[in-house]
């Protein structure tokens, strides 16, 4: 999937990876997808939980080999 | 300008709250779902939910919703986001903030043992309480020999607990094959080389030797001063055995606990197992002495945490008054039994494999399907 923008947060721990995605959030407009790389097995829950309640959508999400890849759409 | 302190604390000193009954707030800033699933529970424990994610840019809104002048512990999963927090809580002019230290996942694993009795010849019953899953365990010790009944998956509070006592761990049994946490018991018994006792009946699938529990077959620990006696009482599990220790005590596995009974549907057979819990609670335990001691393997509500954080009853108070015993109709037992239950306990049917030995998750894992309530009564939340 396309992306603006991509954080890579593998191998870091909650709250760096929410840290560093809001961050870079902050630099795209509206309608452009942030791509963000996580190896915190909580970041699925609390990034999708984070999203909804900031009016973000979390398009899509996948896991493989333990890193998981999330891309979220700015609202 | 100096660093506000903020100061850990451990699952050990949360435990003196909840077992002192004494105030404790808590900010728990996990996602919403988690909070919801579970939390931190005591009758002195007041606790509030904003996550972690609302407060990284202002952590006004918390400030607002904290009482005055009382200590504040920050609570997340695993501890990261909690020392975060508080640590802005701090910068803002807070005094008294503290973290969890491990998080949600650390409380889930600790565990507090309690002295429950010292036996008529000599020995001594430890109870050990999960607080934070409601899981309870035991050990028996005399004579420098021990055994261990419904073990943990961690197993270093045993460990600690056998070196003091200089005892050598000869059993460990599991009342029945469990469905919300992972047995500690093959673990313990290689280590030691101890004997594994299970229900044959829970145990038919199972990949490695163990020996069987049988009715009228007792287990001595300590040359022959302390008997444990099997007693087949199924019904949570179609193998479900309860003991009887030192004619005082009955470990009534998930069969009965304290506020409730056990649900019979974790292994799918809810209807086929409703009889025999039925005539296990009104018709087998009837029969025992009302004097026996109830010691389950689990507690779901902090009300059912008795003096010095034990988990006890006694069998007569029991029939008086807990409303499992109470269902006369057997329709009406039949539908509250099966019908309405709470959610089944996280990743039971994964739980239930690795405790036959058929998966073999690795440590991170076995961790994260422990996470939750154990959810194995009738009328838990």
């Amino acid at each position: 999937m396309n992306h603006d923008k991509l954080v890579d947060a593998t191998g870091l721990a909650c709250p760096l990876p929410i840290v560093r995605t809001k961050k870079a959030m902050n630099e795209l407009q509206s309608g452009q997808v942030l791509e963000v790389h996580a190896t915190d097995k909580g970041s699925k829950n609390d990034l999708s939980a984070w999203a909804k309640s900031t009016g973000h959508e979390l398009v899509s999400d996948t896991e493989e080999n333990g890193v998981y890849k999330f891309w979220i759409k700015k609202g | 300008m100096t660093t506000p302190t903020v100061t850990k604390m451990s699952a050990k000193e949360v435990t003196r709250f909840i077992i002192g009954k004494e105030a404790l707030f808590i900010l728990d800033v996990r996602n919403e779902d988690a909070y919801q699933d579970w939390k931190i529970e005591g009758e002195g424990i007041v606790s509030i939910n904003i996550p972690y994610y609302e407060l990284l840019d202002e952590i006004e809104p918390a400030l607002k919703q904290l009482p005055p002048e009382q200590p504040v512990l920050v609570v997340c999963a695993k501890e990261g986001s909690s020392q975060f927090v508080a640590e802005q809580l701090a910068e803002a002019g807070r005094k008294d903030v503290f973290y969890l230290e491990g998080g949600m996942k650390g409380w889930s694993e600790y565990l507090e043992p309690v002295k429950i009795a010292d036996l008529s010849q000599g020995g001594e019953l430890y109870q050990f309480v999960r607080m934070g899953k409601g899981c309870l365990s035991y050990m028996i010790i005399s004579e420098g020999e021990a055994a261990i009944i419904d073990s943990a998956r961690m197993t270093d509070a045993y460990q600690q607990l056998l070196a003091d006592k200089g005892a050598v761990l000869t059993h460990v049994m599991d009342t029945h094959l469990h469905a919300d946490h992972i047995s500690g018991g093959r673990t313990l018994a290689a280590k030691y080389d101890a004997q594994y006792h299970l229900p044959p009946k829970d145990a038919e699938e199972v990949t490695f030797d163990y020996t069987k529990l049988v009715e009228g077959s007792n287990i001595v620990v300590g040359k022959e001063e302390i008997i444990v006696q099997p007693i087949y009482t199924p019904g949570h599990t179609i193998g479900s055995t309860s003991f009887i220790i030192d004619d005082q005590y009955l470990l009534s596995g998930d069969i009965l606990f304290i506020e409730s009974i056990g649900r019979p549907d974790l292994a799918g057979l809810a209807e086929d197992w409703v009889g025999d819990l039925r005539e296990t609670l009104y018709a087998r335990y009837k029969q025992l002495p009302e004097h026996l001691m109830v010691l389950p393997a689990h507690f779901a509500s902090p009300s059912e945490l008795g003096e010095d954080g034990r988990v006890a009853g006694q069998l007569g108070v029991l029939y008086q008054h807990n409303p499992g015993l109470h269902i006369h109709d057997e329709e009406e037992f039949r539908r509250t039994v099966t019908e309405n239950l709470p959610p089944q306990p996280h990743a039971y049917q994964d739980i239930r494999k690795t405790n036959m030995g058929k998966l073999e998750p690795d440590e991170d894992t076995q961790r994260e399907m422990e996470i939750g309530p154990n959810r194995c009564a009738v009328h838990d939340n």
